[in-house]
């Protein structure tokens, strides 16, 4: 009887670890991304020069790599995520500004906004949904955003708008590739970390996010 | 050369480093997919290319 009960013990003790993953990977989420955009708007307001965007980003990384494993499991670690995802918003506030001066362009950004959005959730929504396991992409994925670096890395040497186009759309599909594997490692993986899995999944939908506004951009006829 | 570029060079070289670990371990302990789930994930992505699409031809 014991053994029985044992057996439907787990399953809805490992269920419940489930469910409190995704909601705070959600919760932690949801009030990042409303930061980051705080941070993106202050900005655009400040005017901040070109290279605001490059620092930030490598500062975002530097904190990816060296700070964040070594945080994740501590209550510091959501201090990090803050200080990552805040920095990379700051970033975009350039990128944002260039885009805002075209004719056309808050319609431009706010298209790519509310796409990344719709994306992001249809995405996310279809893992959570069916529950599928989609960690046989993970080696596909990674190969394919390694691939796409090397590319991105070619072409700030040759200058192709149309190869430019194609590594954004790419990126594309390979972030939302990206969305379903992070989507069901928080419902399969029983180590996964809510912190870790916030930061996966807000590059994700900054790198969407980005690409998007790039490919309307150049789409529009005002790039 | 400005120096835009050279620092886009220079970060995303570092990317290609860190990322490249990563993705030899990913590609020998990444499970085997089993008939049917490239299917799974195939069909959304699609599903984004079209509505990418579809956000090109509104705008």
């Amino acid at each position: 009887m014991n053994r029985l009960d044992y057996s439907i013990a787990r399953p809805a003790a490992d269920a419940l670890q489930v469910n409190k993953v995704i909601k705070n990977t959600y919760m932690l989420l949801s009030a990042t991304l409303f930061f980051s955009a705080l941070m993106a708007a202050a900005s655009v307001v400040i005017s901040m020069p070109p290279m605001t965007y490059l620092l930030s980003i490598g500062g975002a990384m530097l904190l990816i790599w060296f700070v964040l494993p070594r945080t994740a499991n501590s209550a510091s670690g959501l201090a990090v995520v803050f200080g990552i995802t805040g920095l990379m918003g700051f970033g975009l506030g350039p990128l944002l500004e260039a885009y805002l001066a075209l004719p056309k362009g808050p319609q431009i950004v706010g298209t790519a906004f509310g796409g990344t959005g719709v994306i992001f959730l249809g995405l996310s929504g279809y893992a959570l949904t069916t529950r599928k396991d989609f960690s046989f992409m993970g080696g596909f994925l990674f190969a394919g955003m390694l691939v796409v670096l090397i590319g991105a890395l070619a072409n700030i040497f040759l200058q192709m708008p149309a190869f430019s186009l194609a590594i954004s759309a790419v990126v594309i599909m390979l972030m939302s590739g990206f969305i379903l594997y992070d989507t069901s490692r928080m419902i399969h993986d029983r180590e996964s970390n809510y912190v870790m899995m916030t930061v996966s999944l807000y590059l994700n939908i900054f790198n969407i996010f980005v690409s998007l506004l790039q490919i309307l951009g150049m789409t529009s006829g005002d790039d | 050369m400005d120096w835009m570029k050279i620092g886009s060079a220079l970060l995303i070289l570092a990317m290609i480093i860190f990322l490249f670990p990563r993705a030899k371990q990913m590609l020998k302990e990444s499970p085997e997919a089993q008939p049917g789930d490239w299917q799974g994930a195939i069909l959304p992505i699609m599903a984004v290319v079209g509505f990418v699409l579809l956000l090109i031809v509104m705008l």
